[in-house]
């Protein structure tokens, strides 16, 4: 079970984590813990699963990348089939079934535009599904601001 | 607001950083001098490239990201709604800014199939909380928006992580 300190890691390291020689230092005495401490919490977080990742999160268009959400309307007799041969796929990054007519959602991640229209054009020769796809045309907001 | 950017210089060096942390920091006394070591660079070096980097908003943030359903967000939501066109990037902003939103975006309408254009994910602990903070960016969005779907997910066909090849 988490206590009050590990909520307090949660809490503080979603919002940032500083560059400088000993930062796990830095953001022991903020939370008034010490920095061993706050590496053994860390490492029991991430093993038992409660944080997913902790780390610089890299922007993958401005690394040159693209990135898009694209649907599927996948007939239900098909939609095992259909998962098996877009999951297939390097480029899909995650997959969800989801309770709509556009049932399938997946992410493509690819190094380039070329790539990411190619990815397309393969998904839908293969499976026979028209794929929606749903690049960004902008983006107002990106970041999980969950309290604990 | 953040429209889709053009692509930041990056070098080898850089790139090496990017492979050696894209997985995590490391658990370590001193993380950035352990990166170091693993690019062969001096330490110093590593910090003023990542925070380049920070500052040029190739790294996001440097953070924890929580797993939602360790959490307790058991719920969660894909607000999809039909804004008009005019007033869809004020209103995205406004809607990015409320503390249940973590991700909103502007995405093309597939028209007559797909009229949805603005995408808002909503985490909540379960379905009646992810409804009502539906009902918090209808209200924002007013007679603007011409109608919305919440879409959960099912199931979780495939989750990897974001990768550069090293």
């Amino acid at each position: 079970m988490m206590d009050a300190l590990d909520r307090a890691i949660i809490n503080a390291l979603q919002n940032g984590f500083p560059i400088c020689a000993q930062p796990y230092e830095a953001v022991a005495q903020q939370l008034g813990t010490t920095e061993q401490e706050l590496l053994v919490r860390l490492g029991k977080l991430l093993e038992a699963g409660t944080l997913s990742r902790f780390g610089p999160m890299y922007h993958a268009e401005r690394l040159g990348g693209a990135l898009s959400l694209a649907a599927l309307k996948v007939p239900p007799q098909d939609y095992e089939r259909v998962a098996e041969q877009v999951n297939a796929l390097p480029e899909v990054a995650h997959n969800y079934e989801r309770n709509h007519a556009l049932n399938m959602w997946f992410v493509l991640a690819t190094e380039t535009a070329t790539a990411q229209a190619d990815a397309v054009d393969k998904i839908e020769r293969e499976t026979g599904c028209t794929v929606y796809n749903m690049p960004k045309l902008a983006e107002y907001f990106v970041e999980l601001k969950l309290r604990v | 607001m953040n429209t889709v950017a053009e692509p930041t210089v990056i070098d080898a060096v850089d790139r090496a950083i990017i492979v050696a942390t894209q997985k995590g920091l490391p658990l370590v006394a001193r993380p950035y001098h352990a990166v170091a070591e693993q690019v062969g660079i001096a330490a110093e070096d590593v910090m003023s490239r990542m925070q380049r980097m920070l500052d040029h908003g190739i790294i996001r943030r440097i953070a924890a990201v929580p797993n939602h359903y360790a959490l307790g967000y058991k719920a969660n939501g894909m607000t999809v709604w039909d804004v008009a066109d005019a007033r869809i990037d004020e209103l995205g902003r406004r809607v990015g800014e409320l503390e249940c939103v973590s991700h909103c975006y502007h995405r093309p309408r597939h028209l007559p199939d797909w009229s949805y254009n603005l995408f808002a994910m909503v985490h909540g602990h379960d379905r009646t909380e992810v409804e009502a903070q539906a009902q918090q960016i209808a209200e924002l969005l007013g007679d603007a928006c011409r109608g919305h779907e919440i879409l959960y997910s099912t199931r979780i066909l495939k989750k990897t992580g974001l990768r550069l090849g090293g």
